[in-house]
């Protein structure tokens, strides 16, 4: 067989390539996306947009006690194309909701959510106020939701490390 | 010869005219809005010339939860988990003032344990609200050094609130009445070790923070507020007290305990933003030493707490009180109709009012100057929007 | 007129508020009518067209310089809407702890008042509130537009006693 692949034919020429192709394909995926999964996993920046009252204790998260930026997760402030995490912190009231899709859609992918906060979530204790949307699901699409009102920033760890899982089992494309 | 005169001539009125009417293009419109990291959940809209502000029109309302609204709809003890939100570390005091009101409305006085012990909550809550603030002023100038210390020395008195009430934040602790429980059993000397070594923290921030070279630069003289502006525009806690106003409402009208406890007035006159933020910081040491002569005049034992109904009925009347809290005068204005609910509950908050100085301030300054200016007035956005 | 006065050990600002009630019924004998008066709380109603005399009335012979609040309270069964301001001194030493509350009734179907914005320029954030919450209209303040409600509000004002919120 391998005397056929080296004769120069057209057709057995193209045969060899796409066997090729295969063969370095499927050599290379598993070690390059646990490389690439592996970098997104440990640096992921936050974009600067606070929601409502649940903003203390993200603050607090950053403090030196609870220090998240050993984590990877530093608040860069600078422009909001940089960042690849969103953090619902609190209640989205309708006036903000349009603000949120706008910095969302503005971000690149890959893109990750963490609804925090049970008003993020459903609503919350102000369900039943005429400018409170119930939980922000309908206007981005959520991959974590952290519990808890307001959650302490222990709490908030453990939902990074739950969005890491999720990230570390993720293909690349 | 003269043809070029004259065309030379023609061509400078042409150009004087071009540069006349694009007067209006110069200005600028920016959005510093809620996506900001300099303006945290609200926006307002900025018109520039170059490198000064000219027009400035506030836009808040992005967390307006519709809290005088819900309280309609709940009974008075159902009201104060959502009343203590605005301000989620500094929550005892939203809920004193409206605590204080019901009781005024009602009728009744809290034990004498519960005064002290709600007073001792309040100074706490005030120690770590002032801490954050100074934490976030600490960002807006691009100082991280400023960000960590506070945010961490924060979480000393934090420890102490945990004790005492069971949560860091929000402790929903003060309640029409009194307060929900007593004091765990070793919490007087434990509270006492903890605000003697939070004083000593305290005294290494004026090395560092305020005697910083480019800490003055960029604040002193910066935004001034003249006394006779800051009464007309009706400002209040500490950016009137920064404008030579002793005002304080616990040293004025006394409410509970307070005409027991011998503390200072602090005020600077220099009208400026260095004064603004210097003010809360002295606050924070007076803060010190009410906590210890509370902790001393505390009776030993008592009720904490005077037990009403869960759905007492408010005789009709209004009553109208206010506390001091963080920010500045915290009032509510109660009016009810002889039913379990309130009919009208209505909160003004220290932030909305400052909120007023801030075109004010900011027209004429440079825009480098605006997040000393903005973030010095003590506005919390939360707290203004309800 | 009712006054429930509470006694209480010789505070100055007891014999202020009796002063400053006597001199108010003086001046303007009829048209003035005292709710309540409370130790350090006092507050009179007016008839809408006097608001404005009233106010500057207090401003120049009292020193009051600044509101500490203001809103309205809606009351649909007698078909009217209360305007409370909350005022107070910052200059004057004897009405420090003093609270005087300005109050006037108008018409709930055609909601307009005299704003008090020259007066006192620190009502301006709080009447344009009650101007989108209670929907009422004043006179003479620079901006009556929406303030913390959302651009796309298209329902009645929210405090309104006939906007009911979902589910209650």
């Amino acid at each position: 067989m391998l005397k056929e692949l080296l004769n120069p034919n057209p057709a057995n020429f193209n045969i060899l390539v796409s066997k090729l192709s295969d063969v370095l394909v499927t050599s290379l995926e598993e070690p390059l996306g646990y490389a690439i999964n592996w970098a997104r996993v440990w640096s992921l920046w936050p974009v600067h947009l606070e929601t409502a009252c649940c903003s203390v204790e993200f603050g607090a998260a950053s403090s030196p006690r609870y220090d998240v930026e050993r984590f990877g997760i530093l608040e860069a402030f600078g422009s909001l194309r940089q960042c690849d995490l969103i953090v619902v912190q609190g209640t989205v009231t309708r006036k903000m909701a349009p603000r949120l899709r706008m910095v969302y859609d503005q971000m690149p992918e890959p893109k990750y959510v963490i609804a925090m906060g049970a008003c993020a979530i459903t609503g919350g204790l102000y369900l039943d106020s005429y400018n409170v949307l119930p939980g922000c699901d309908g206007i981005v699409p959520v991959d974590v939701y952290v519990p808890g009102c307001p959650p302490r920033p222990e709490t908030l760890i453990q939902g990074t490390f739950l969005l890491q899982e999720k990230i570390k089992r993720s293909k690349i494309k | 010869m003269s043809t070029l005169e004259e065309k030379i001539d023609e061509a400078k009125n042409l150009s004087m005219q071009i540069v006349k009417d694009s007067e209006e293009d110069r200005l600028m419109t920016l959005s510093v809005g809620p996506q900001h990291p300099g303006s945290g959940h609200f926006r307002f809209v900025i018109k520039i010339d170059g490198d000064y502000i000219v027009y400035v029109d506030p836009d808040p309302g992005y967390v307006h939860r519709g809290h005088e609204k819900m309280c309609e709809y709940r009974n008075f003890f159902q009201n104060i988990p959502h009343l203590e939100r605005p301000v989620i570390h500094d929550s005892c005091n939203i809920t004193y003032s409206y605590s204080l009101a019901i009781e005024d409305l009602i009728g009744i006085t809290v034990p004498r344990r519960g005064q002290f012990i709600r007073a001792i909550a309040s100074e706490l809550n005030r120690l770590v609200y002032t801490e954050y603030w100074l934490a976030i002023y600490g960002i807006f100038l691009g100082h991280s050094t400023m960000f960590m210390w506070p945010a961490g020395d924060r979480e000393l008195i934090i420890d102490l609130l945990e004790r005492l009430t069971g949560h860091r934040v929000t402790h929903a602790f003060n309640i029409p009445g009194g307060v929900r429980n007593d004091m765990p059993y070793n919490f007087k000397e434990k509270c006492l070790t903890q605000v003697n070594y939070f004083e000593k923290r305290l005294k290494e921030y004026e090395h560092i923070f305020y005697n910083n070279p480019l800490l003055r630069q960029r604040t002193e003289g910066v935004g001034v507020l003249s006394k006779e502006d800051a009464i007309k525009l009706g400002v209040t806690g500490s950016v009137l007290r920064a404008s030579g106003v002793p005002y304080d409402i616990r040293k004025v009208e006394p409410y509970d305990v307070y005409d027991e406890i011998d503390f200072n007035v602090q005020y600077m006159k220099t009208c400026d933003s260095f004064a603004r933020a210097y003010v809360p910081y002295l606050d924070m040491i007076e803060s010190c030493h009410i906590i210890r002569q509370l902790l001393d005049k505390i009776p030993e034992s008592g009720d904490v707490r005077e037990k009403l109904l869960s759905n007492v009925k408010g005789p009709p009347g209004e009553s109208f009180k206010r506390i001091e809290s963080g920010r500045g005068a915290l009032s509510y204005h109660i009016v009810s109709d002889g039913t379990s609910r309130a009919y009208r509950v209505k909160m003004s908050v220290g932030s909305f009012r400052n909120l007023l100085a801030l075109p004010f301030l900011l027209v004429g300054s440079k825009l480098g100057d605006m997040p000393p200016i903005y973030w010095s007035l003590n506005y919390w956005p939360v707290e203004a929007d309800r | 007129m009712d006054n429930q006065i509470e006694s209480s050990p010789g505070k100055n600002s007891i014999y202020i508020s009796h002063d400053i009630l006597k001199s108010l019924f003086e001046k303007y004998n009829t048209k003035i009518k005292i709710v309540y008066d409370k130790r350090n709380r006092s507050k009179i109603m007016v008839e809408p067209e006097n608001l404005v005399e009233t106010a500057i009335f207090l401003r120049d012979h009292y020193g009051f310089d600044h509101a500490e609040s203001a809103s309205g309270t809606d009351y649909p069964k007698d078909d009217k809407i209360e305007i409370n301001y909350h005022l107070g001194s910052y200059s004057n030493q004897d009405l420090l702890p003093y609270i005087l509350v300005l109050s006037t009734k108008i018409n709930r179907n055609d909601p307009k008042s005299n704003s008090l914005i020259n007066i006192f320029p620190s009502v301006e954030y709080h009447e344009r509130e009650t101007y989108e919450m209670l929907g009422v209209y004043f006179i003479g303040h620079p901006r009556n537009e929406r303030f913390l409600l959302p651009e796309d509000w298209a329902d009645i004002p929210p405090l309104r006693k006939d906007f009911r919120i979902k589910g209650r």
